[in-house]
């Protein structure tokens, strides 16, 4: 009943496809994910420290990325915002620029992700004991050099938990990269389907490449969170 | 050197204690001003150099969407709630072979993305309905050949996967002397959960259902990839009619913004009305 060779590595089968696909989207969603932890420390520390003026930038950004569908900043920022980089460097005189797929698609998870890590880190940097940044400051390290060797160090086992939180939803965000057109593991999966027909089998195992995914990212988690949090009290539950 | 002291007392007492909403006065400091001022030029030169006169031609189209899109949250939100309760207890009290498939449940619909279980849905069961005479023959054949009763399935369970989580937690914060208390005044099972267990779990979760909520409005405009009209799809028949990039995007954007304050700002207000001792 189930026709299970047609999940075969080799080309009649679609496994191949599948797993290049899930390759794929692991990419985009690393990709993303680094730039979005970027944009969220800058973000963080501009919250945090910035000026009256940055400070309500920030505070712009991440409530209009956290309050508009992930769905729609995909397609604005896909189309729209590759559409807008080329009218500037066409008023420029530079050239359009064919931007692949791959790098639209990272820049725009990592500006989604970054609005909702710039309110992860900020609430983990705003958890260490003020002493600490006080102390650093006393010693007379310059700005940057109290968030590279004091306040980035001690917010991370605060920042762990969210973090982790953000990289699950950075690997199922990129499956909407498949609304605009982009192949990744969802679209690879529903282009296998549409040829076989057999929807059940190919949806069902994308879904298990998914779950396999989030799950050892889960253990990998656990693994990262035990070790951050060593030498800590074990928080009051 | 004084300065820098001083700025960074400001800083402290920022640390310390974070504004929750910027008052009416907060709005009117200089460079909000200078701030709101420039947004308004924006939203001058965008209502004058761009394109906008679809707009009157397709409201209606727009309006039935909004109204498919909030059907959608309310339905979905709600079934999906009424669902997680138990999904939520039996993971709390329930016997291992009912807490093993609820957590199960979750893990699932909370590990892989929502786009792919509406299209499992949608494609594969869609697919295989028309196969099976009985179905075609029942009443439910018109119902199952059109692709809303899809969409609301997905987000209702994926709603239920979501809240079954928070529930959990919520049923299982609630302190356990208040639960003796009522098994000590002799109250049968059921009505502990009616009149404590459940009331309580509900106000702990309500800060984390508001969020969830946002979310599932979040997640509405994944429907219109399985061709059910909500307002997502009403702005990309405006796109394809009118070869439109920005203005009909924006506008969504927009839109979305409007619905999640409005939502926010209706739980801030039950929230407030509902009594709280401490926290």
């Amino acid at each position: 009943m189930i026709s299970w060779e047609l999940l075969a590595l080799s080309p009649p089968g679609w496994g191949g496809v599948l797993l290049r696909g899930l390759l794929t989207s692991l990419e985009v969603a690393a990709g993303g994910y680094i730039v979005g932890q970027i944009i969220g420390v800058f973000g963080a520390a501009g919250k945090l420290y910035g000026g009256p003026v940055i400070r309500d930038l920030m505070e712009i950004y991440t409530t209009v990325i956290r309050a508009v569908p992930e769905m729609v900043l995909i397609v604005l920022l896909y189309y729209a915002g590759t559409d807008a980089l080329n009218n500037i460097l066409a008023s420029f005189g530079h050239e359009a620029m064919d931007i692949s797929g791959m790098v639209a698609g990272i820049m725009v998870i990592g500006l989604v992700q970054g609005g909702y890590s710039t309110e992860v880190l900020r609430g983990a940097i705003k958890a260490i004991p003020p002493g600490q940044i006080e102390a650093a400051r006393a010693y007379g390290m310059a700005p940057a050099k109290i968030m590279r060797r004091i306040t980035l160090p001690a917010m991370l086992p605060h920042a762990i938990p969210g973090l982790a939180n953000l990289w699950l939803i950075t690997t199922k965000d990129t499956a909407l990269l498949a609304v605009v057109g982009f192949t990744e593991l969802t679209l690879a999966t529903r282009q296998a389907a549409g040829v076989t027909k057999d929807y059940l089998l190919f949806f069902s195992a994308a879904g298990v490449l998914y779950l396999i995914v989030t799950l050892i990212s889960n253990v990998i988690i656990h693994f990262i969170e035990k070790r951050a949090r060593r030498g800590m009290t074990r928080p009051q539950s | 050197m004084t300065d820098q002291n001083n700025e960074h007392a400001a800083d402290l007492q920022d640390l310390a204690a974070p504004p929750p909403l910027p008052g009416l006065r907060a709005l009117f400091k200089p460079h909000r001003l200078v701030m709101m001022a420039v947004a308004a030029a924006l939203v001058v030169w965008m209502a004058m150099t761009m394109r906008w006169d679809w707009l009157p031609e397709y409201a209606g189209v727009l309006l039935s969407g909004l109204w498919v899109t909030f059907l959608l949250l309310v339905v979905t939100f709600t079934l999906g709630f009424l669902l997680s309760i138990p999904i939520g207890l039996v993971q709390v009290t329930g016997p291992r072979f009912l807490a093993w498939p609820a957590k199960a449940f979750c893990t699932i619909i909370r590990g892989t993305p929502l786009l792919l279980q509406l299209w499992l849905l949608y494609y594969g069961l869609g697919s295989l309905f028309p196969g099976i005479p009985d179905i075609r023959q029942s009443f439910l054949w018109p119902y199952l050949r059109v692709a809303w009763p899809y969409g609301v399935l997905a987000l209702t369970l994926s709603c239920a996967g979501y809240e079954g989580e928070v529930m959990r937690g919520a049923f299982a914060g609630v302190p356990k002397g208040e639960l003796e208390a009522a098994r000590a005044y002799g109250m049968s099972r059921f009505t502990i959960l009616r009149r404590i267990w459940l009331p309580r779990a509900i106000h702990r979760a309500l800060p984390t259902l508001n969020g969830e909520m946002v979310m599932q409005l979040k997640s509405t405009p994944l429907v219109a990839t399985i061709t059910v009209v909500d307002l997502f799809a009403a702005i990309s028949r405006v796109r394809q009619d009118t070869y439109l990039t920005y203005e009909p995007l924006l506008f969504l954007a927009f839109l979305y913004l409007c619905l999640t304050g409005i939502l926010v700002a209706l739980f801030r207000y039950f929230e407030r009305r509902l009594p709280t001792r401490g926290a």
